[in-house]
């Protein structure tokens, strides 16, 4: 197998008594397209913020992209890139005015700048949009904008939090391969989703519940061993609480 | 049997968008009718025309026997409407809207109660938090609740599931299942192709136009080609090299396979040595049935 990019030992996070994660302990890959699924208020957000440099374990080893996520999170944030599907871009900048920015913010030198985003506007065929307001652009465009902003500093890992929600299937497709793509490049995909059919895309998925990893495996595997046609129905006999459920915000 | 909802022909502008072209369909009574469709299809635009919140430019939208632009005072009485924005009132407790509701539509809570009871139980231990604290699966369900509280004869939902966890979503579609013994119709719509097998007929929507009205099964089968699933372990190179091979139609990743259709309609005999030449070894093909997305997928192909 490939390197190891995340690896996650023994994470614990409290707030105050309450085990928001709860020794959790996977390896992550490079060039994996990682799922990371878990019902509303199961510790994923948490979890995710821990990874991207955001968040300090209570205990537990973190290493994120070769750094450690207690002692080095500015290291972290420098060597991964993050998309969420709708609050990634400013809609009041330009396309080409927001590839500056990130590519600002991640410290690349201009020309490399000019030259990454002359290279995207050529992939996407988006040459004739360079100048246009975000705020003007269809949905499935900001979303490949999006994704190619968030690896524009070619990060090792790039964090997408439900990525394909509420695009046009063909839409959909496309943005899946340019994953494929980045994946086949090296990156590492970690994807966190509610919609289990965005599961089914990834090469092994994690599920967690009540602060715990119950299940870790390919999307195959779980089906098999859950007796599921599907990861939806693999989630749903893993994530249903026996206890009474908790209306704590979380997600 | 009485239609619930008859559309004919509506058109709806704002500019120079056309959000609705000649959206002409029927609702029966007691159905549970799906709109499928991604964001900016018209689906918020429609439910709001339905919802008598907005006017059509053209055609003519009846909702139970009554023109949705003058009949709105009756009707505002007897349709639940839930927004796809919570739009319930987060500083008030759980409690507090639910009551607010009723006393809104002139009811009580008491006098509907077991039309709501299998939903609202859910919630009802914490009904004296606020709205704006509870998670998203409890805010669903208060929102419903809330629509359904004046006993409605037709319940419009706008995208009820989006952003809730899947476990939240089965049970939020079980609890409109239940809903049918009441006789209460129902209108969802969702951008997820695979809740379209939740509903008894559905309408697939996509740039303000219908593309295809049936039941889900009929739909699926309305697919025209034989559809296979190949798999292999390096799906990115897979696709590459099917779109090399001059007999594939189409090929569109689908979770852990790739759905391809061929011009003559069967794979060949040189597929698998094709791939092998390409670098790709271990590959699978397995004849499936379309589902309503590989349909969504093809009937996008053709207007485009």
């Amino acid at each position: 197998m490939n390197d190891i990019v995340i690896s996650v030992r023994n994470l614990v996070k409290k707030f105050g008594d309450f085990v928001a994660n709860d020794n959790l302990s996977f390896e992550v890959y490079s060039g994996e397209i990682f799922g990371f699924l878990g019902a509303n208020g199961a510790g994923k957000t948490t979890a995710l913020r821990i990874l991207s440099g955001l968040s300090s374990p209570t205990s537990g080893e973190v290493m994120v992209a070769g750094y450690d996520a207690k002692k080095e999170p500015e290291k972290i944030k420098k060597n991964i890139g993050y998309m969420c599907q709708k609050f990634s871009l400013y809609e009041d900048l330009t396309v080409k005015e927001n590839t500056m920015l990130y590519g600002g913010i991640y410290g690349m030198s201009l020309p490399l700048i000019k030259k990454r985003t002359a290279e995207l506007m050529e992939k996407l065929n988006f040459s004739d949009y360079e100048n246009k307001l975000i705020s003007d652009l269809p949905l499935g465009m900001k979303q490949k904008l999006a994704f190619s902003v968030a690896v524009l500093h070619e990060p090792k890992i790039v964090f997408l939090d439900e990525p394909t929600g509420g695009v046009d299937p063909v839409t959909r497709r496309q943005f899946w391969e340019m994953i494929y793509e980045a994946a086949s490049r090296g990156i590492t995909v970690f994807v966190t989703t509610h919609y289990m059919d965005e599961a089914e895309y990834c090469d092994r998925i994690s599920i967690m519940s009540d602060g715990k990893i119950v299940a870790l495996d390919t999307p195959a595997n779980l089906k098999k061993q859950y007796n599921a046609e599907t990861v939806e129905e693999v989630f749903i006999k893993i994530a249903r609480p026996d206890s009474p459920p908790s209306p704590l915000k979380g997600g | 049997m009485q239609k619930v909802i008859e559309s004919f022909g509506v058109g709806k502008k704002f500019g120079a968008t056309q959000a609705l072209n000649d959206i002409s369909f029927e609702v029966n009574e007691s159905e549970i009718f799906g709109f499928i469709g991604p964001d900016g299809a018209g689906k918020t635009t429609l439910f709001r025309i339905i919802a008598t919140l907005l006017l059509p430019n053209e055609g003519e939208m009846k909702v139970l026997g009554l023109d949705a632009t003058t009949g709105f005072k009756e009707l505002r009485s007897n349709i639940g409407y839930m927004p796809g924005r919570f739009s319930l009132y987060q500083d008030l407790s759980v409690e507090e809207n639910l009551n607010f509701y009723a006393t809104v539509f002139g009811t009580t809570v008491q006098e509907n109660y077991d039309l709501i009871s299998d939903i609202y139980s859910h919630i009802e231990p914490f009904k004296k938090r606020l709205a704006g604290k509870l998670s998203g699966g409890m805010k669903q369900k208060l929102a419903l609740s809330c629509a359904l509280i004046h006993k409605p004869r037709l319940l419009v939902l706008d995208e009820p599931t989006t952003g809730v966890d899947a476990v939240s979503r089965s049970e939020f579609w079980s609890m409109l299942a239940k809903l049918r013994k009441y006789n209460i119709t129902i209108i969802v719509s969702t951008p997820y192709m695979d809740e379209a097998m939740k509903c008894d007929r559905v309408a697939l929507i996509q740039n303000g136009r219908i593309l295809s009205i049936d039941t889900p099964q009929k739909i699926r089968e309305g697919f025209s080609k034989r559809l296979y699933r190949i798999r292999a372990q390096d799906k990115y190179k897979l696709i590459i090299a099917l779109r090399k091979y001059p007999n594939t139609n189409t090929a569109y990743p689908f979770g852990d396979s790739i759905h391809v259709t061929f011009i003559d309609n069967a794979p060949g005999d040189s597929l698998p040595g094709f791939l092998e030449s390409e670098g790709i070894p271990g590959v699978t093909i397995e004849e499936s049935g379309a589902g309503i997305e590989d349909r969504f997928l093809e009937l996008m192909e053709k207007t485009a």
